[in-house]
């Protein structure tokens, strides 16, 4: 078989483009993508993920903290940038002194506080790098009271397995995101490993102020060893659940109802 | 069969002379099988890769990087036939890039144990002294298209050798930067992101090597037609190899 060098490098650039770029046909990935049973099988590696990551992070390990030089100049703000509403709004005009943070459910003593009691407890401040879903990363500093430190002080009961946060927004989607999005009031939830950790914080402030309405004013949560979405802003609300199945789409969160992995390590 | 072809008829002859194609054994099982889950998988990888990169299409060096920060190169999305599934949807993409990824990784290491183990790596890919000094003859043949016969086509020549360990450097590569961009693989090893200039860093890497992989699929297709496709292929398929016959 005589093959030319023109014939060849057509062949071959077509040849691999076609490959290359008609996957999604080929494959018939957009149907496989669209399948229930496709999406279970591809469902599987967020377990493997989860466990894999679990056994690397056993001993608590630590995101690394920056020095305030390396600061984002300007932190993205994302997802809800104001959730506005009429209680919203008068939340804003009051400096959100009435705002109060419920926490309950599995806890032996529910606690209702506000932004000044947070202020008056013992804070942590680090400089982390917050990394989004869609790809980009920034540079930023919080200050909170350390979520392990609330939930020692409801104490948390046997059985209970998850932390919930229920938010004041609601959110449309993301465009930068695609595929199919639904509106929905933004929860978020973590396990109680990631939940006790050092530097998972209720914070108020945010490069030495108080936080700002586009970055989550006036609680947000910071969960540093996963992706920005698990990190809910306006948090009026945490509950301690064994199961969150029964909650809003039953995947744990706005984002893992609408297809995100729950685990967001990775 | 009362018509054996004439190839069948050649491997059977022991007696040589008239032998007009010698038939080797060119590619063990377990070379063939991971090269074949690894085309599907490497597919799979560009096109739900390309669907992520689409939900932010700039690269940063550093730590930090997003719309106000200066890139390191801003491109525009990638057209939706080029991406997996075939619209943006940067859930259902992690979902396959993910997914598959254990299947790569698993693959590879397979693949790299079975290698080391058989000394394929060693025997059939590091280059030997004589080929690095055949470098620059090598290099002429391929640019005059002209390949090895006989007793040289029945070893890999030493381009070969050195893309197929570029190949497995990138293959590292892409695992390493990938696992750089995950914020709790970071929290266990952040000397090896910052080793490679930041998270930021990690996925401009992780692109350019994913580019550069690419770029080897196209040069690989190009020189299995060049080095006759049927043959090739089947040496993949079945592991049997018509060696091409030297000049008369």
């Amino acid at each position: 078989m005589i093959i030319t060098r023109r014939q060849a490098l057509i062949g071959g650039v077509a040849g691999s483009g076609l490959l290359l770029t008609g996957c999604s046909r080929i494959f018939q990935a957009d149907a496989l993508t669209d399948s229930a049973s496709f999406q279970r099988v591809l469902a599987v590696a967020q377990s493997w993920t989860r466990a894999t990551q679990r056994l690397l992070l056993a001993d608590g390990e630590m995101a690394r903290e920056y020095k305030p030089s390396d600061i984002s100049p300007h932190f993205k703000a994302n997802g809800t940038l104001d959730p506005g509403g009429d209680d919203y709004e008068r939340h804003v005009a009051e400096g959100f002194v009435n705002w109060r943070l419920q926490i309950d459910g599995m806890v032996a003593h529910p606690l209702s506080l506000s932004v000044a009691d947070l202020r008056r407890l013992p804070s942590r401040s680090q400089i982390t790098r917050h990394d989004c879903v869609e790809g980009w990363s920034a540079i930023g500093g919080w200050t909170g009271v350390p979520l392990a430190l609330l939930l020692r002080a409801a104490g948390v009961r046997a059985g209970a397995r998850y932390v919930m946060f229920y938010c004041a927004d609601n959110l449309d989607g993301e465009p930068a995101k695609g595929g199919e999005q639904s509106p929905g009031q933004y929860y978020e939830s973590i396990g109680l490993a990631d939940a006790m950790h050092p530097q998972t914080l209720i914070a108020y402030d945010m490069n030495g102020k108080p936080l700002d309405v586009a970055h989550g004013a006036p609680l947000r949560l910071r969960v540093e060893r996963q992706l920005g979405y698990k990190m809910a802003k306006y948090v009026q609300h945490i509950q301690v659940v064994s199961d969150f199945r029964t909650i809003y789409g039953g995947k744990g969160g706005y984002w893992e109802d609408n297809g995100y992995q729950w685990y967001a390590g990775i | 069969m009362p018509h054996p072809d004439a190839e069948a008829m050649a491997e059977n002859d022991t007696r040589g002379a008239r032998l007009r194609r010698e038939v080797i054994h060119r590619h063990a099982w377990p070379v063939r099988l991971t090269h074949w889950i690894n085309a599907l998988t490497i597919f799979i990888m560009v096109g739900s890769g390309l669907n992520i990169f689409n939900a932010h299409p700039r690269l940063y060096w550093g730590q930090a990087g997003a719309d106000f920060d200066k890139p390191f190169l801003a491109l525009k999305a990638f057209p939706d036939w080029l991406t997996l599934p075939s619209y943006l949807d940067l859930a259902d993409a992690r979902h396959w890039h993910f997914f598959f990824a254990w299947v790569l990784v698993v693959n590879g290491v397979l693949y790299l144990a079975w290698s080391l183990w058989r000394r394929h790596i060693q025997r059939d890919l590091w280059p030997t002294a004589a080929d690095i000094r055949s470098v620059p003859r090598s290099i002429a043949d391929h640019l005059r298209l002209r390949h090895p016969k006989g007793e040289a086509a029945k070893r890999y020549n030493v381009l070969q050798r050195l893309a197929y360990l570029g190949l497995l450097a990138l293959a590292v590569g892409m695992v390493v930067t990938g696992l750089c961009m995950s914020p709790g693989f970071d929290a266990f090893a952040p000397w090896l992101v910052a080793g490679l200039g930041g998270r930021q860093s990690a996925r401009t890497l992780h692109f350019l090597f994913a580019f550069t992989i690419v770029l080897f699929i196209a040069v690989h297709l190009i020189e299995v037609l060049l080095a006759g496709p049927l043959n090739e292929v089947r040496s993949m398929i079945t592991g049997r190899y018509a060696v091409p016959p030297e000049d008369e």
